[in-house]
């Protein structure tokens, strides 16, 4: 067995995926890379703003352990401290490791990286390549993966879905079971180690930032097979989006960081343009309310605000839910060199221009704090499957600093890739009946194939998918109550039994993709139960989640991480709380409106 | 505005071997409609114009931010980008076929390994020692470094290849965004190294020689790539290394 190459498993080619990939791959073993889209399309690409490290390159005297302060109490204390310290520490290593792989990141006049300020610190830390940084990192890690692929090192599967894991009589991981998005076929693959980098759960939302693509089918296939869910309800919506008919789109937190200015007019009945409105009809309530930090509080702080501005004091522009994100005040040469891209898509799916007006803006459902419970390893309470990247928990706590989560994708990545080929290294014999575990699992999932395409009902998965979004949408992200709560459960528990009354209009086995997307649209109705669960359960407000009913974080009770575990009899999920690390940053309160 | 509809049709095909044919759809008109929530709402009521049920679309997406270069198609026969495509900027009924280049897999889906093939045969990277910590990057001045954005901002979504005249199977033409890219890479402190290989590689036949200069592809190019540019400089080098090659015999 030692002298045969490790064999990974990675599921996923974002930035998490990919990283893994080169660690693997540099190390030696084999990797088979999964991905529902070629991976050079992967969700990674929309991260706009940048990527924080304290490279201290500005003068200020930032340093890792003030970003790992930051990070850990921006995410109200609810993540394990060990790995955040350590990806903090890192952070400045993967920065020079990028700019080595040729990301193109915006420079000083003497050439060396340019930094640029982000919520919830106050120092420059956030490196960038304009406002499409997401898309350069992974951009050089494809092209570093594509390299070891000529080499024979990486064989990728393009438009192929994850089904399952296949786990062994005693539990233990050994490899997965997939389908081919072209020919439907199911297929089941050994490997020593397995990696999950699927992303977020966005689409359990309805309309959100994320890509088409996340769905969190993988995290809720993986949850009912055993694998434990920890902090769902940890759900961050962002402050600045563009509302669109077909998702919200991202309007980044650079355009922030580079002094754009949130307000909204004194005057509810205000008709002129947003552009005509004189500066003392203006009110800029993030600067108001939180002087220090003004309009780069975190994203937390800053959703609830526009929030409040809009539902309870009735601000929204012209009655509307919206409030303005002013640019308009910056030279025009200025705002496309450091955000170019994001005005772009301003202008393209608006029709605006945002260097001569205020942007109509409003939050919306971005990203997912929560995911696969993991340990220092990022190996997941299943043996020999890891999760990396944004569906795994272990990083953001209750909420992500914006520009942190493409350094928190690579870390994890570059964490898990060795861990799991030391894991392989040492893996033991496999149980003599392993092959009729495959069988068994392919089985399984051509069964389930079959019996949704021969379903005889009357409900369109697309309506069904509608209903989802919509209540969660309402119920489960910005404020919280229990009854809304229990009512969105007894609403997902009847959409998880009209879904057995599906019926798909196509049945045909060939790059069908109607059929795939009703499949996954039953892993999310089982996830949407564990963030709603989870935010039923937990009576405090801390990062995130905030019930009105509850107002204060409530660290005597809930200073612990949730953990969901499916039940398979009651078909629905059961909960462990676990406490927290709070070893080396004892916790405080959570302010960002002193002066 | 009262009761506005919106009028298109989509060039469909079961399987790459199967016959296409068009179906027309109609829906009611809503502010800030774009080609992709149109097959949207075709998903939720899969039934054309004249009442008839049918399946839903089959289409590449993910990103509908224009950035991760998946739902490239024919828009009333122009290579572009269906999420940035707006219903009110197009002309009805509006008509949507797969790219006509590339093999169709299922109705607006397309083969387009070709390109990531491409990247390979450049070897379109900078072939870093290794992960390990070997301290800070070259130093880039910001000129160079916006120049550099410029080209890696390609998203591989083919359509400056589609638009090329040039672009078919009896010529072979890379295409622009390979041309590009080896630019992008051979303009790079370290990615220079492999600069003789890419330029190699972009020699003979399906090579940058086969380029017509139609400009179709900068035209197209919903990223405004200077694609044309590109081909000039590399096709420059190109030249170059062709006649020192020659005295080198």
């Amino acid at each position: 067995m030692a002298t045969t190459t490790p064999r990974i498993i990675i599921v996923g080619g974002g930035l998490a995926g990919l990283s893994a990939a080169i660690k693997v791959a540099e190390m030696g073993a084999h990797v088979d890379l999964f991905s529902l889209v070629p991976v050079k399309r992967s969700h990674s690409v929309c991260a706009q703003g940048g990527i924080n490290s304290a490279k201290n390159l500005k003068g200020e005297g930032d340093s890792t352990w003030l970003h790992f302060d930051d990070t850990v109490y921006g995410g109200d204390f609810l993540a394990n401290q060990a790995p955040v310290k350590l990806m903090c520490e890192m952070g400045p290593g993967i920065i020079d490791l990028l700019d080595r792989m040729g990301v193109p990141f915006n420079r000083t006049p003497e050439g060396v990286l340019d930094f640029r300020r982000f919520g919830g610190t106050l120092f420059n830390r956030t490196a960038f390549a304009g406002a499409t940084t997401g898309q350069q990192l992974l951009y050089a890690l494809d092209e570093q993966v594509r390299r070891y692929e000529s080499e024979g090192k990486v064989k990728k599967y393009e438009y192929w879905e994850f089904l399952s894991a296949v786990l062994d009589s005693q539990r233990v991981c050994r490899g997965i079971c997939a389908m081919d998005l072209r020919s439907m076929e199911v297929v089941t693959f050994p490997a020593d180690a397995v990696l999950m980098a699927t992303g977020g759960v966005g689409a359990i939302f309805g309309k959100s930032t994320n890509s088409v693509v996340c769905t969190g089918s993988a995290q809720g296939a993986l949850y009912q097979q055993g694998a434990s869910y920890a902090n769902g309800e940890m759900i961050q919506v962002h402050p600045t989006c563009i509302p669109g008919e077909d998702k919200l789109r991202l309007m980044s937190e650079s355009a922030r960081g580079e002094g754009g200015r949130v307000w909204v007019p004194k005057n509810p009945a205000e008709t002129r343009p947003g552009k005509q409105v004189p500066e003392g009809d203006r009110w800029y309530f993030l600067e108001d309310w939180y002087p220090k930090y003004g309009n780069l509080v975190p994203r937390d702080i800053a959703t609830r605000a526009i929030h409040k501005v809009v539902h309870d004091l009735g601000l929204g522009i012209g009655g509307q839910p919206m409030v303005y994100l002013d640019l308009s005040h910056i030279d025009r040469a200025t705002l496309d060199r450091k955000l170019g891209g994001i005005l772009d898509i301003y202008s393209k799916f608006v029709g605006d221009d945002p260097h001569e007006v205020p942007m109509k803006i409003f939050p919306g459902m971005h990203y997912t704090m929560g995911g696969l419970w993991v340990d220092a390893d990022q190996m997941t309470n299943i043996q020999g499957l890891y999760a990396i990247g944004e569906c795994d928990y272990s990083i953001h706590g209750a909420n992500r600093l914006g520009a942190n989560s493409l350094l928190s994708c690579i870390y994890a990545g570059f964490v898990a890739g060795p861990n799991a080929v030391k894991y392989a290294g040492g893996l033991g014999a496999a149980p003599e009946n392993l092959a009729s575990c495959f069988d068994d699992e392919k089985k399984r999932q051509t069964e389930a194939n079959n019996r949704l395409l021969n379903n005889q009902g009357t409900e369109n998965p697309f309506k069904l998918w509608r209903e989802l979004g919509e209540i969660m949408s309402r119920n489960v992200t910005v404020t919280r109550y229990n009854d809304k709560l229990q009512e969105t459960d007894v609403k997902l528990v009847e959409l998880l039994e009209r879904y057995r009354n599906v019926n798909l209009s196509d049945k045909s086995m060939w790059t069908n993709q109607s059929f795939l997307f009703t499949r996954q649209l039953y892993n999310m109705l089982q996830l949407a139960r564990v963030i709603t669960q989870g935010a039923f359960l937990r009576n405090e407000s801390r990062g995130s989640h905030y019930k009105p009913d509850f107002p204060e974080r409530d660290d005597a009770n809930f200073l612990k991480t949730t953990k969901a575990f499916f039940a398979p009899d009651a078909d629905e999920p059961r909960f462990e709380w676990e406490p927290v690390d709070i070893s080396l940053i004892k916790p405080r309160p959570r302010r960002y409106d002193s002066k | 505005m009262a009761n506005k509809n919106v009028l298109f049709k989509i060039k469909r095909q079961a399987s790459p071997n199967s016959e296409s044919y068009w179906e027309e759809f109609e829906l009611a008109w809503r502010p800030g409609l774009n080609v992709i929530s149109l097959f949207m709402e075709v998903a939720l009521n899969p039934v054309t114009r004249d009442n008839k049920p049918t399946t839903p679309i089959n289409y590449d997406s993910n990103c509908l931010e224009e950035v991760c270069g998946s739902c490239a198609m024919l828009i009333n026969g122009k290579a572009r980008m269906a999420c940035s495509a707006l219903v009110d900027n197009l002309e009805q009924p509006i008509t949507i076929e797969p790219f006509s280049k590339f093999p169709v897999l299922r109705d607006l889906q397309v083969d387009r390994t070709v390109l990531f093939e491409n990247l390979k045969a450049i070897k379109a990277w900078v072939p870093i020692d290794g992960t390990y910590s070997l301290g800070d990057g070259p130093r880039i001045l910001p000129q160079v470094q916006e120049q550099a954005y410029q080209l890696s901002q390609c998203m591989s979504c083919c359509c400056c290849m589609e638009a090329c005249p040039q672009f078919n199977e009896s010529t072979g033409f890379v295409g622009a965004a390979t041309i590009a890219q080896a630019r992008l890479f051979n303009m790079h402190p370290t990615g220079k190294v492999l600069k003789e290989e890419r330029l190699q590689a972009l020699m003979g036949d399906g090579g940058i020689q086969e380029c017509g200069y139609a400009q179709n592809c900068v035209e197209v190019c919903p990223k405004e790539i200077p694609l044309t540019k590109s081909i000039s400089s590399v096709g420059g080098d190109v030249m170059k290394k062709a006649v020192l090659d020659f005295f080198r015999l």
